[in-house]
């Protein structure tokens, strides 16, 4: 029939090869961009390569891996990236939804208030751990050391006697704002109505916050835990800063870890093992936070 | 189970008046409705009277206790909100007995408490839904139960039914006047919908612009208006309003003409000189389409409704009026009719709109 040519509402034939064709640019540069870096590690993790060795290039089986293995700095490494990351977002999240709400109230200076407590997240992460080795921790010039010695105490010098702790309280300083913004975000899309029902159902402030504030920042502080995760695993300038891993392996986590490796020992091979440990560890990591929180987002 | 009494309230936020002096007496055992337009203050008084907002100066009474100080929670309030604002992490029952819970009620006193509400709401069978899985009247009906159970001296409704499609709004209409009857509770209940004020209330109060305009019985309301603006509120569709100005005054009837040369003659006295400007108010069932009539119009539409049908005219010198007829009109638009008023059943205004008689 030649009504059947006008029939607009049928779509236009396609077979799968145009299906195809159109999707391969994507496929190709995916592929290249993430597939390709991987295999390449696997393929450095089985090799002997060591820049300051350049003539004993060769396959190494699991060389590297026994190496890695029995290096006493990766378990410590591994528990130090865990605890850095654990402390971290316990701080963050926690003082987060406090502050959250508490910047929910109405108050004098508010407008600047905001402004002043989300500004430590604009600040690069090189020049606010300067600030904090020289300014804030130093035990000489830091203005802790002042606080200290004008009541009368002793100084530490934060970066030798609790290096971990002093690299927690920066990255904790520096990604508070991003937590307390996100929370603040949802705290403020609570219902009015939702608690002036609460308040005359009798909900004092803290009941409020246990019963009508907690639970409806359960998606977001799943949310802020996530993408928190996946930034902290990975710190490093506040580290190479401050304590370049030290003293000893005291400060170094599983990134720090793979920088030892390449760029203070040359071991390519070495550093490859260690970058999919990291994976491996990522994995696991993402593998329980998705499992605890699939609930939360489903809603 | 209460009284409430409210002297000289007022609010104002910046110096804008919202509330401008109300003086009211709610009575026990009955369901007050709180009528008017859209920003005149009504639901601005309900949360007053619930402790959500503060009064700025006046005092409120229940049962003869000055409670302008009370917190909300210990005025022995409930109020159900337009939107419902249940909490969406707990189950029907935990919504019910949250208050119980903050009370320090113990779990057994709760669910009993529960269990009676729900019976009463036919909820038995909900109780372990979340909100989400409820539809909205359901949702409804736990907003009310959440009130039930704290057995609150009064019932405080802010629009609760206006989020409701509108057969089921009738149907919950129906459901809250048998609840008020069952609980036997004292009720305020806003609304900016008349015909939910004229069914349900026992006692409705017209708000306008923050001050009441008239306070009585559905049926005094209707039938005795205090001013233009009561007269227009309520009834459905709305009073006829012509000009006219009154040409003679006798013993017992006055006569007045109308803007189109017509005259009336209205039985009755009036406090009002001759010649004086006034407005006729006449609702649509009172005026007829007979051969003598003495308004000839134009019907401009006929709306048929089916049980009855309603001409919109126009006079001949351009006023509009709305006229009920029986559902059978065989009346079209562009048709010549003349229209008949009864005389007995007029509503005459001054110029400034209040009533020049009350019967």
């Amino acid at each position: 029939m030649a009504a059947h040519a006008f029939n607009t509402t049928q779509p236009p034939p396609r077979g799968r090869r145009g299906v195809w064709s159109l999707n391969t640019p994507t496929i190709t540069i995916l592929f290249l961009w993430s597939l390709v870096p991987l295999l390449m590690t696997l393929w450095f993790s089985f090799r002997r390569y060591n820049l300051m060795a350049p003539d004993r290039i060769g396959f190494d089986g699991l060389g590297n891996y026994r190496y890695l293995l029995t290096d006493p700095g990766l378990a410590l490494a591994i528990w130090n990236t865990i605890l850095l990351l654990g402390a971290v977002l316990a701080i963050t999240i926690g003082l987060g939804t406090v502050l959250a709400v508490l910047f929910d109230q109405e108050f004098f200076g508010r407008g600047i208030a905001r402004v002043l407590v989300l500004a430590p997240f604009f600040i690069m992460p090189t020049v606010s751990s300067l600030l904090w080795k020289n300014m804030m921790m130093h035990p000489d010039n830091g203005f802790i050391a002042f606080l200290m010695r004008s009541v009368g105490l002793k100084p530490i010098d934060w970066f030798a006697v609790v290096p971990l702790t002093s690299i927690i309280i920066i990255v904790s300083w520096q990604w508070l704002p991003f937590a307390l913004l996100t929370l603040l975000t949802a705290v403020q899309s609570l219902d009015a109505e939702r608690k002036e029902a609460a308040r005359m159902d009798g909900a004092g402030p803290i009941a409020m916050f246990r019963y009508i504030i907690l639970p409806h920042l359960g998606r977001a502080i799943a949310a802020t835990t996530m993408i928190e995760t996946i930034f902290l695993l990975g710190i490093f300038a506040e580290i190479y800063v401050t304590t370049s891993g030290g003293p000893g392996f005291a400060s170094t986590n599983l990134s720090f870890l793979i920088y030892r490796y390449v760029l203070q020992e040359y071991d390519i091979g070495g550093a490859a093992v260690a970058a999919l440990l990291a994976i491996v560890l990522a994995n696991i990591l993402a593998f329980f936070l998705m499992r605890s929180f699939a609930r939360n987002l489903e809603t | 189970m209460a009284n409430l009494q409210l002297r000289r309230v007022r609010k104002s936020y910046d110096n804008i008046e919202i509330i401008r002096g109300i003086d009211l007496d709610l009575h026990d055992e009955e369901l007050t409705v709180f009528v008017g337009p859209s920003g005149c203050g009504k639901s601005t008084l309900l949360r007053m009277i619930a402790g959500l907002e503060e009064i700025t100066s006046g005092d409120l009474f229940i049962d003869g206790e000055r409670v302008n100080d009370i917190p909300p929670a210990k005025r022995g309030l409930a109020l159900v909100f337009q939107s419902y604002a249940l909490y969406p992490h707990m189950t029907v029952a935990e919504n019910m007995s949250f208050s119980l819970k903050l009370a320090g009620l113990s779990k057994a006193e709760r669910e009993m408490k529960v269990a009676q509400a729900a019976q009463i709401l036919h909820l038995e069978s909900l109780l372990t839904r979340k909100p989400k899985e409820l539809s909205g009247g359901q949702r409804q009906r736990v907003a009310i139960g959440r009130a039930i159970v704290r057995n609150p001296k009064v019932f405080l409704f802010d629009e609760p039914l206006s989020n409701l499609d509108a057969e089921l709004r009738v149907r919950m209409r129906l459901e809250l006047t048998k609840l008020h009857r069952q609980l036997r509770a004292t009720m305020i209940y806003v609304t900016h919908d008349q015909v939910e004020a004229m069914t349900m209330a026992d006692r409705i109060v017209v708000l306008n612009a923050g001050v009441v305009e008239q306070v009585g019985t559905p049926m005094e309301l209707y039938r005795n208006p205090r001013n233009l603006f009561v007269a227009g509120f309520l009834g459905s569709p709305k009073m006829n309003f012509l000009t006219a100005t009154v040409e003679s005054q006798n013993p017992g009837n006055v006569t007045v003409k109308m803007a189109d040369g017509s005259r009336l003659s209205v039985p009755g006295q009036l406090d009002i000189s001759n010649h004086s400007q006034i407005t006729i108010g006449i609702r649509p069932e009172h005026l007829r389409l007979t051969n003598t009539g003495s308004l000839a119009a134009t019907v401009t539409t006929v709306e048929h409704l089916g049980s009855e049908s309603y001409l919109h005219v126009l006079t001949a010198n351009s006023e509009a009026l709305i006229v009920r007829v029986s559902g059978e009109t065989a009346v079209e638009a562009d048709q010549q009719v003349n229209v008949e008023v009864d005389s007995s059943a007029l509503h005459l205004f001054d110029q400034d709109g209040t009533s020049l008689r009350s019967r």
